[in-house]
């Protein structure tokens, strides 16, 4: 069987930005895999604009981006429809497809399946089970790919971001919402998209509304909740659950790698390397969701480490330093450090799950080396570098956010 | 597919497409009767059928002497002898009834003495370290158990389609979307339904939960059908690593408890509880209820708090007043009653179907005993091949479970084809992944359009 250099697990915005790099890297026996019909990821069902301005210096829609992103790395070997059942240590990976079972083996595999939202089942939402509740993917891919409308008088439950683009969704069907429902306080997204939904949209926004149960039996006919003590019930034949994005790790989860429970993906070093030195990974597979930019700039930082670690520029892995994350913060990543330091700089990335003010610290085997005042919002990404750092010696990390008092 | 016109007049309607209602169309087509199964809903298993915990039981727990019981064991007999000529599946993993508590300790003796007297005789008494050997992530507070052999995993939407379809090979009608509304007795029966009058020399009601219902268009029903919800977790595949066998708790008067088992489709479910109610059609979770599901199978099985919920769904079961199940004929009415079958329907129904059989036997004339025509159902269960491992290729729609293009088209199409979303599903396992078709719905429904009902 043949060894490729570098086989690549999702042809999104991660995987695809780094199959560009690694080409331009020199590398060219590269094999990009995607068990959807058409390259591209998630941004091929989002046909609103708001993507490429800094990747390709304009303003695209999604399914635009994602061409562009596919174009670029048209020399390559893309299989489209073809989807991985198995991953096995030492980057060999069986997938099946038009060709039936086959049996792939790659010196470097980075893995870029992406993230999903959470469904209402694993959200333990009460109610029926009728047809008519979806997620925004779900819902775009309804309305971008096929141009249908699932229903006319849906709910939108949630507000970050995301809940904005189903908005915009099904307005592309012509739909209108009956309301967006936050559970929580405040919306999630950035405040004026409040202001968006209320007035561009004419769609009423409701936070504190709790112990949502959905009715009907063969259709959705109603939404109940409670807010501010009272019982409220909205008629309608649809909910979407948006956001609480979660990396789709369904292949990870049956392989030998090793997921952090924090961040939900896998754990990884400071050069995106699994447990498994011959495997990487990049994108919202890290965590959920960032933008589209975001994974796109892993993918390529990936590229790099994948071109180091196939010019044996990576060294031998000593062992590794564990981090882990502490306080407010509710993962950090990476999940640990390996090979040789000085680790200068030093990348981290993590979030809370509620509002805080306080302190970002880093702590080696429990000794404060660094930090800085910090006030941060719900499910935004806190990302900085941690300057030149020697950690001889030192075992394990903490990554810790102390509210102020 | 075959209408009411096809049906003018009929020797044998059953009322009700749930497993029992499908065993015994089955039964009664190989009898060469040429039955007419009515379903209200727009496909079979549309009520108390749809949600169950898809356990084959060998009876070992039954009450002694009960017709429960011994049509549970034909059954299970029957299942097992026609399984592999049908295509389905059967996870051999038996079950270890866990004592986690002294008081429950004391009754397992008296657990295996009534599974002897079931003639059940395979099961035996285990010890803390048995029970630790066989299910080592079991949590370390299970203090004994029972080994019973015989109980195993199955599909429970495939065995109920492959008992209709084997019934359509052998000459029955099902109609679909035919809510029985009254009707009246004068030597044939004259039922009203939503798509007109159906006659039969005979009615048999096997309408589960609507059971009282029904029966009252023949006489005032001596039961009263009150359902009893159970509410179930499924979680990832991941899970199926956990356990080996079913893990039953020590049965109280009331119900059998909280089950967590694998899937024949690689999941492990854990549920069900037990909740009366008025309501016969809406199956509601509870986020509180499902929550304590969730905490109770983590303390059973710690694992379990580190695996992500795949679905959660609630049944009705049929429960009437009585213990037993309630199955009689009116020879003079020209009626018969199936009704009260409750959680072990799905074991029973094909033992039920060969009692009602003999039932009808002994009033109205021995049923033919017909070359049986096989009509293999598609597998879904992980332990077999599936179609995504075809060496001839395939094209996945449903990349949670592996669905391809081919066998949504399958269900689809040919003399029984899903009737709506839910049927699709139950047939396919699309859009019923991790997922819950935030990949997929749409390419699915795309595939299915103009094909299901809206």
């Amino acid at each position: 069987m043949k060894t490729h250099d570098v086989i690549i697990l999702g042809a999104g915005p991660a995987g695809l930005s780094a199959a560009a790099e690694l080409k331009r890297l020199g590398v060219n026996d590269i094999v990009i895999i995607d068990r959807e019909q058409t390259g591209g990821g998630i941004p091929r069902h989002c046909g609103h604009t708001g993507y490429g301005l800094l990747q390709f210096g304009k303003l695209m829609t999604g399914p635009d981006f994602a061409k562009r992103l596919v174009d670029r790395v048209s020399d390559l070997d893309l299989r489209l429809g073809q989807t991985v059942v198995k991953l096995e240590p030492n980057g060999r990976l069986q997938l099946t497809g038009p060709r039936g079972l086959e049996t792939l083996q790659a010196q470097k595999v980075l893995l870029a399946t992406g993230a999903r939202e959470t469904p209402r089942s694993a959200r333990l939402v009460s109610g029926t089970r009728p047809w008519g509740v979806m997620t925004t993917g779900a819902l775009q891919q309804f309305a971008y790919l096929h141009g249908k409308a699932p229903f006319q008088r849906p709910i939108i439950i949630g507000s970050e971001l995301v809940a904005f683009s189903a908005l915009l969704t099904l307005g592309h069907v012509g739909v209108k919402a009956v309301a967006m429902i936050e559970e929580g306080p405040r919306i999630t997204a950035w405040r004026p998209a409040d202001w968006v939904a209320r007035i561009g949209f004419g769609v009423p926004v409701m936070t504190d509304c709790r112990d949502l149960r959905i009715l009907g039996q063969d259709r959705v006919e109603g939404l109940a909740f409670q807010r501010r003590g009272v019982t409220r019930t909205l008629d309608c034949d649809g909910v979407i659950f948006t956001g609480q994005f979660r990396p789709e790790t369904a292949l990870l989860t049956q392989s030998h790698l090793e997921i952090d429970p924090g961040t939900r993906g896998p754990v990884i070093d400071q050069l995106y390397r699994c447990t498994d030195p011959s495997y990487f990974a990049g994108g919202n597979l890290l965590r959920g969701i960032e933008t589209a930019g975001q994974c796109y700039r892993e993918g390529k930082s990936a590229a790099h480490a994948i071109h180091a670690a196939l010019q044996d520029g990576l060294g031998a892995a000593a062992t590794p330093i564990r981090i882990e994350a502490g306080g407010a913060l509710s993962y950090v990543y990476p999940q640990r450090l390996t090979g040789r330091g000085p680790y200068d700089p030093l990348l981290f990335k993590a979030r809370t799950r509620v509002a805080t003010r306080g302190t970002l610290r880093v702590l080696a085997d429990g000794r404060e080396i660094w930090s800085r005042p910090i006030s941060v919002l719900p499910e935004r990404r806190i990302a900085w570098r941690v300057p030149a750092i020697d950690l001889t010696g030192v075992h394990h990390l903490t990554v810790d956010l102390q509210p102020r008092k | 597919m075959a209408g009411l016109a096809d049906t003018n007049h009929t020797q044998v309607v059953i009322i009700g497409g749930g497993v029992v209602g499908c065993a015994i169309f089955r039964r009664f087509a190989m009898g060469g009767l040429k039955p007419v199964l009515l379903e209200a809903g727009r496909d079979i298993l549309s009520g108390a059928s749809k949600a169950n915990s898809a356990l084959l039981h060998t009876g070992f727990d039954a009450p002694h002497g009960s017709l429960e019981l011994s049509c549970m064991q034909n059954g299970y007999r029957e299942y097992l002898g026609i399984r592999e000529q049908l295509n389905l599946p059967l996870v051999k993993s038996g079950a270890m009834v866990v004592a986690w508590n002294e008081e429950e300790l004391a009754k397992l003796d008296g657990i295996v003495a009534k599974a002897h007297a079931n003639n059940v005789t395979d099961v035996v008494r285990i010890d803390r370290e048995a029970l630790r050997r066989q299910e080592p992530l079991l949590s370390p507070k299970a203090i004994g158990g029972v080994h019973v052999p015989g109980e195993h995993i199955i599909d429970p939407w495939s065995a109920p389609l492959a008992y209709v379809h084997q019934g359509i090979a052998h000459g029955g009608i099902v109609l679909r979307d035919c809510r029985v509304e009254s009707g009246h007795f004068d030597g044939v029966w004259h039922l009203d339904t939503n798509q007109g009058e159906v006659t039969a020399d005979l009615v048999i009601n096997a309408a589960g939960n609507q059971g009282d219902i029904v029966e009252a268009i023949n006489r005032p029903a001596p039961f009263r059908i009150t359902p009893r919800k159970g509410q179930f977790v499924v979680f990832d595949k991941p899970a199926a690593r956990l356990l080996k066998a079913i893990i039953l708790p020590v049965p109280t008067a009331r119900t059998k408890g909280i089950v967590i088992c694998r899937t024949a489709f690689g999941n492990v479910l854990v549920g069900p509880t037990a909740e009366d109610q008025e309501d016969r059609i809406h199956a509601e979770v509870d986020q509180a209820a499902l929550r304590q599901l969730m905490t109770r199978g983590a303390e059973m099985l710690p694992g379990l708090a580190n695996i992500d919920v795949t679905a959660v769904y609630a049944g009705l079961r049929p429960a009437t007043q009585f213990k037993d199940y309630q199955i009689t004929a009116q020879p003079d009415r020209r009626w018969m009653t199936v009704a009260g079958i409750r959680s072990t329907g799905l074991t029973a129904a094909l033992g039920i179907a060969q009692h009602v059989a003999g039932l009808y036997g002994a009033s109205f004339g021995r049923l033919q005993d017909a070359e049986p025509i096989w009509t293999p159902v598609p597998n879904l269960c992980e332990e077999n091949p599936r179609p995504y491992q075809n060496p001839l290729g395939c094209e996945i729609l449903c990349h949670c479970e592996w669905v391809t293009r081919a066998e949504i088209d399958s269900a689809l199409a040919g003399d029984f084809p899903a009737g709506d979303i839910g049927g699709l599903k139950r047939r396919t396992r699309a859009m019923m992944g991790r997922c819950q078709g935030f990949y997929c719905s749409a390419q699915v429904m795309a595939a299915a359009e103009g094909k299901l009902a809206p």
